[in-house]
């Protein structure tokens, strides 16, 4: 039926219809993970999935459906833009998850924040008993 | 291909939804449910490229950079108040 089964168009389909799936499991990926995994810190990883990678399949699968140069800008844009802002969400989340003990500590493989904590504490401590003593 | 590619798609993608939403209905703390809450808007996101993919028109791009902004502001906002509140450790 068709004359030349492998045409440039029928290929940038093809990579983008692949890009479009991928692009949808690395959501489902992500909604795997945050049902089985234990803890908020492991869950905040398997979040990141979609929004970054996922997103740029997603947008590289829109430019190649457009077929037209001057969309790409835009995309390049809209993801660099969302490349901004994620680690920025996630400091906080992990942060505030840290702060409030949302964490299985044994998990954990190494802890360096741990040691700031307890020095930052012992100093508030010490500056207690000087202020108590005088 | 386009509609074998949308089914499919919208499939994976329904089942995403119904998984994150369990986790923000379940999420023992409320960092997990602001979490789940961004990767839903995630999810948003990609029905919205794939609309935009499949049908080749770009009218969802500004809703898609909306989408990222009120994610990004929801969760730093929340993670901020959270840190303030609660004082006694539990376990999630």
């Amino acid at each position: 039926m068709n004359p030349e089964p492998f045409s440039a168009d029928m290929v940038i389909d093809a990579v983008s219809a692949v890009f479009m799936v991928v692009g949808a499991l690395m959501s489902l990926a992500a909604a795997v993970g945050l049902l089985r995994f234990p803890d908020l810190l492991s869950r905040m990883h398997a979040a990141t999935k979609p929004q970054v990678l996922g997103l740029f399949l997603l947008l590289s699968a829109v430019g190649l459906q457009m077929r037209s140069l001057w969309v790409w800008p835009v995309l390049v844009v809209a993801w660099i833009f969302q490349l901004l802002t994620v680690p920025v969400s996630a400091h906080m989340v992990g942060r505030a998850g840290y702060r409030t003990k949302h964490l299985h500590r044994e998990r954990l493989s190494s802890d360096e924040l741990e040691a700031v904590v307890q020095h930052a504490a012992r100093k508030r401590g010490s500056t207690d008993e000087e202020q108590r003593g005088g | 291909m386009m509609q074998l590619v949308l089914t499919v798609t919208a499939v994976v993608l329904s089942l995403a939804a119904a998984g994150v939403i369990i986790r923000i209905a379940r999420g023992p703390s409320l960092l997990d449910r602001v979490l789940a809450a961004d990767v839903l808007l995630g999810i948003l996101g990609a029905a919205l490229c794939i609309d935009m993919a499949v049908n080749r028109h770009l009218n969802n791009l500004m809703l898609l950079v909306a989408v990222s902004i009120i994610g990004f502001i929801g969760s730093v906002t929340v993670a901020r108040f959270v840190a303030d509140r609660r004082e006694q450790p539990r376990e999630s």
